[in-house]
C-alpha cells in the first residue's frame, strides 16, 4: 500500500515539475501584481459594469448565462471593468447588490424578477448608481411605472417569437399533436407557451388544420416544478410522446436537456429550443426543429454600450420581433412544408404591424 | 470555537448500554465530538480552502507554468491570491477597513450577525433533537412552513404595532411546530423513522408553498409572479442598530432562545428526561419515562425553533415570501448544530462563524473575483471533517475519545 502511494506521489511530482518547465514570459517588465488584475484590454475605459445572478447561477444555460455573456462581451469589446456575483439563495440578493455598490460599480444589472425588490431598494438608496433588471419591470407596487428613476427594465415579448415557432411546428407535425411544458407557472415562462399555443391555433384557423397542443391551455398546464431536474423533463417528454406528440418545446432551462434526451431516444420527434439557438448551445443539433431566441446577451451589451457612450437612460427596453430582441432560429431542413415557411414572413410582418394578435384567443 | 467545560462530562453519557443501536451511537459520537476536533476541522478546511483559492487563481496557474525559470512569480501570485481572498473575507465579514465612516466599518460584522440569526434558531432546534436522539433532517420544511404562516399573518392581517409582530412571530413558531409534530407523532405512535419522514416532509412543504404562491391570496395585486406582498411594517422586526444596518430584533430573540434552550436542557427536569431518552432509551423507559411523549415534545420544540428561523428572512431581511425563502438554511443548520456540538453556546458561535462565511460571499466575489463556490466548499469541508472525527484525529494525531474522556474525568 505504502509503495503504491510513493510511486503515485513521485509520478504526480514529476508531472507537476514537467508542467512547470515552460520558460518565463520575457517582456513582462512590471511586477506580477499586474497579472492578478486579469487580462485587461489595452485601452481601458473608466466604467465598471456589474451583474448579480439569481440562484440559478451564471452557468444555468438560460437567462443568467445569456446575461453574463453580454457582460463579458462588453468587457472585451468596450474595454470596461466588470464584476459579477452569483446568488446561492434569495438571502444573497441584497448583500450582493450592496457589495457591488460599495465596489464602485457604475451600472448594476440584476437578472430575474426575484431580484426586483432588492434592486428597487438598492436603487432608491443609491440614486447616483444606475441599475438595469432583466425580465422584470421593477414595478413592485404595480402602478404601471418603474419604482425608481435609475432602473432600466429589460423585458421581452417572447410570445411574438414562439407564435412563429408554434405556427411552423403545427405545419411540420405529422401526428397533429404538439406539446410544451414549463419549469414553473410564472409569467416569464408561460409567455413562451402562450405564443406557442396561439401560433398553433392560428395555423388551425388559417390553414384549416386540427393540431392539438398538449401541456398548456392558456391558463394551466404541465410544469416540472423546478429548473434543475433533467430527469423530470425526460419523464414529461416520454409521456407527451406516448400520447402522440411529435414536437416538444421545453421552457425550463436545463430541464429541457432531459426533454432533448427523450426526443433523441424516441427518434421520430422534434425539439424546439428556447432562449438560445440549441443547434449551437447543446449537443442535440440534429433533432432541433428551431429555437425561440431571446437575445438577452445583446440587450445587456447594448445597454452597457449605450450607457458608456451617451450616459444612462432609464427608458425601458422591450425585445420584440421588430427590434430583433426576440426571434426564431433557422428551421431544420426539409421538415416544415414550403408553403408554411413562405407564410411565416407575412405573419411576422403582421405581428409587427399589429394586424395579427399573439394572445391566446 | 472556545472551550466549553460542560460538554465532555455528560452525566448519563457513560451509561452506553450494549443494546444501544449503532446509528444512535454514531450520532452521539458526532454530536459530542470534542472542541479540539471541531477546532482542527475548521483549521483543516481553511487550509484546503486556501489551496483551492490558490488553484482557482488565474495568475497562479499562469505563473506556475514557468515555475522553474522564475519561481518568485508563482510565490508572489500565491501571496496575492491568498491575501486578496482573506482580506476580502475579513472586510466582508468582520470589519471593513476601507470604509470612510465608523458605521461603514462595523457594517460587515452586523451583517454577519444578521446572517447568523436564522442559523441560531434552526441550529438550536436541531441540536435539541440530536441530544434527545432524534436525527431531524426536516428543519428546511419546518422553516418554510413557519415562514409561510408568519408571513401570511404579516401581509394579510391588519393589526396594531406590537401585537402584529407578536402574532406573526408566534405564527412562525406554530407553523414550524406543526411540521415537527407530524414526524414526532409518527415516530412515537408508529415507529416511522424520523429521517425518512422529515426528508419527505421537506418536499411536501416546498411544493405546498409553491402551490400556495400560485394562488391569488398569496400574490401581489396585479402580478402573477410567485412572490407574496411585502409584510406590513407593523409585523416587521424593528432594526435594532438604526436603519443603515440590517441587524434586526430577531437576533436578540435568537439569543434569548439560546438561553432558553440551555435552561431547558441543563436546569429543568424536562430537559433531563429528554437527555436521558437520547442517551439511553431503554434505561429511560425502565426508569419510568415515556419515550413517545419525549419524542413528540422534542420534535415540537425543535420544529417551533426552526419555524422561528423562518421569521428571520420573512419578517426581518427579505420581508416577503417566496418558495426559496428558506434557501439552504435547514441544511446549513445541521452543520451549525454539529459544529456547535448541540450545545446552545456552541451553536451561537458556530452560527456566527457560518454567518460570517456567508456574509463574506459577496465581498469575495466582487472584490477578490473568486467564485461563490469556494465559500460553499469551505463550509462543506467543515462538515466533512466534523462528521469524520477519526479522520481529523488521524491527521492531527489527537488522542482517541475514550482516552480523552479519562483525561476529562
Amino acid at each position: 500500500m505504502k509503495n503504491i502511494i510513493r510511486v503515485g506521489a513521485v509520478a504526480a511530482v514529476s508531472a507537476l515539475a514537467l508542467a512547470a518547465c515552460a520558460s518565463a514570459p520575457e517582456d513582462e517588465g512590471t511586477s506580477s501584481a499586474d497579472a492578478t488584475t486579469g487580462a485587461a484590454p489595452a485601452e481601458t475605459v473608466d466604467f465598471k459594469a456589474c451583474m448579480v445572478s439569481d440562484s440559478g447561477g451564471f452557468d444555468d444555460k438560460s437567462f443568467n448565462q445569456s446575461g453574463y455573456e453580454g457582460l463579458t462581451r462588453a468587457e472585451s469589446e468596450l474595454g470596461i471593468e466588470i464584476a459579477s456575483a452569483e446568488s446561492t439563495t434569495d438571502a444573497d440578493f441584497a448583500p450582493n447588490i450592496e457589495a457591488q455598490v460599495a465596489a464602485g460599480c457604475d451600472l448594476i444589472i440584476t437578472v430575474g424578477f426575484l431580484l426586483s425588490q432588492a434592486t428597487v431598494d438598492a436603487a432608491l438608496a443609491n440614486p447616483d448608481v444606475s441599475f438595469a433588471i432583466i425580465d422584470d419591470l421593477a414595478d413592485n407596487d404595480y402602478d404601471g411605472t418603474t419604482d425608481a428613476e435609475n432602473i432600466k427594465p429589460i423585458t421581452f415579448d417572447t410570445d411574438e417569437a414562439s407564435f412563429l415557432a408554434g405556427y411552423a411546428a403545427a405545419g411540420a407535425s405529422a401526428s397533429g399533436t404538439l406539446s410544451t411544458f414549463g419549469g414553473m407557472n410564472i409569467p416569464s415562462v408561460t409567455i413562451f407557451m402562450d405564443g406557442f399555443l396561439a401560433g398553433a391555433n392560428y395555423y388551425n384557423e388559417t390553414m384549416g388544420g386540427d393540431v392539438k397542443v398538449l401541456g398548456w391551455d392558456g391558463t394551466d398546464g404541465q410544469f416540472t416544478g423546478d429548473f434543475s431536474d433533467q430527469s423530470k423533463g425526460q419523464n414529461v417528454t416520454d409521456e407527451f410522446l406516448s400520447q402522440g406528440a411529435d414536437v416538444v418545446m421545453p421552457v425550463a432551462g436545463p430541464v429541457g436537456l432531459g426533454a432533448a434526451a427523450a426526443v433523441q431516444s424516441a427518434g421520430n420527434a422534434w425539439l424546439i429550443g428556447v432562449d438560445s439557438d440549441w443547434t449551437v448551445t447543446t449537443d442535440y443539433a440534429d433533432i432541433v426543429l428551431t429555437s425561440v431566441l431571446k437575445n438577452i446577451g445583446n440587450s445587456v451589451f447594448d445597454t452597457i454600450a449605450a450607457t458608456v457612450e451617451s450616459g444612462f437612460s432609464a427608458e425601458p427596453y422591450l425585445g420584440t420581433l421588430e427590434n430583433e430582441g426576440v426571434g426564431v432560429a433557422d428551421f431544420a431542413e426539409g421538415v416544415v412544408p414550403e408553403d408554411v415557411l413562405a407564410e411565416l414572413d407575412t405573419i411576422k410582418a403582421g405581428i409587427i404591424d399589429g394586424s395579427i394578435s399573439v394572445d391566446v384567443s | 470555537m472556545s472551550e466549553q467545560g460542560q460538554s465532555t462530562t455528560e452525566p448519563d453519557a457513560e451509561v452506553a448500554a450494549p443494546q444501544e443501536s449503532r446509528s444512535r451511537q454514531v450520532l452521539r459520537e458526532i454530536a459530542e465530538s470534542s472542541s479540539m476536533v471541531v477546532f482542527m476541522a475548521i483549521v483543516a478546511s481553511m487550509i484546503i480552502g486556501g489551496l483551492l483559492i490558490i488553484f482557482a487563481d488565474e495568475a497562479v496557474r499562469e505563473s506556475a507554468g514557468y515555475f522553474f525559470s522564475r519561481p518568485g512569480d508563482t510565490f508572489s501570485a500565491i501571496g496575492d491570491a491568498l491575501g486578496s481572498a482573506y482580506s476580502a473575507m475579513f472586510n466582508g465579514a468582520v470589519l471593513n477597513l476601507q470604509a470612510e465612516s465608523f458605521a461603514g466599518m462595523i457594517k460587515p460584522f452586523t451583517q454577519t450577525l444578521t446572517m447568523a440569526t436564522p442559523l441560531i434558531f434552526a441550529g438550536l432546534g436541531l441540536g435539541l433533537g440530536f441530544r434527545a436522539g432524534l436525527f431531524n433532517i426536516g428543519a428546511q420544511g419546518q422553516i418554510l412552513i413557519g415562514a409561510t404562516v408568519g408571513g401570511y399573518i404579516g401581509f394579510a392581517w391588519d393589526l396594531p404595532w406590537g401585537l402584529h409582530l407578536l402574532l406573526a412571530v408566534l405564527g412562525c413558531a406554530l407553523g414550524g411546530a406543526l411540521w415537527g409534530f407530524i414526524p414526532g407523532v409518527l415516530k412515537a405512535k408508529r415507529g416511522a423513522h424520523e429521517v425518512i419522514v422529515t426528508i419527505m416532509l421537506n418536499y411536501i412543504a416546498l411544493y405546498l408553498v409553491a402551490w400556495l404562491l400560485s394562488l391569488e391570496a398569496f400574490q401581489r395585486e396585479g402580478s402573477d409572479n410567485p412572490i407574496s406582498p411585502i409584510v406590513a411594517e407593523t409585523a416587521q422586526y424593528p432594526k435594532i442598530l438604526g436603519v443603515q444596518f440590517n441587524l434586526h430584533l430577531g437576533f436578540v430573540l435568537a439569543l434569548a432562545c439560546a438561553w432558553g434552550v440551555w435552561w431547558l436542557m441543563e436546569r429543568s427536569t424536562l430537559g433531563f428526561r429528554l437527555r436521558a431518552v437520547g442517551a439511553n432509551p431503554s434505561a429511560a423507559r425502565t426508569a419510568g419515562m415515556s419515550i413517545g411523549a419525549a419524542t413528540i415534545l422534542t420534535m415540537v420544540i425543535a420544529g417551533a425553533l426552526a419555524g422561528l428561523a423562518g421569521s428571520a428572512p420573512v419578517l426581518g431581511t427579505q420581508k416577503f415570501l417566496t418558495d426559496a425563502v428558506a434557501g439552504s438554511l435547514g441544511f446549513d443548520a445541521i452543520t451549525v448544530a454539529l459544529l456547535g456540538r448541540s450545545r446552545p453556546l456552541g451553536i451561537v458561535l458556530a452560527a456566527i462563524l457560518f454567518g460570517g462565511l456567508q456574509a463574506s460571499g459577496p465581498s469575495l466575489q466582487v472584490n477578490a473575483g473568486l467564485p461563490v463556490d469556494i465559500v460553499v466548499v469551505i463550509q462543506a469541508l467543515i462538515v466533512l471533517f466534523i462528521a469524520a472525527p477519526p479522520l481529523v484525529r488521524a491527521i492531527f494525531r489527537l488522542p482517541s475519545p475514550a482516552h480523552e474522556k479519562e483525561v476529562a474525568a
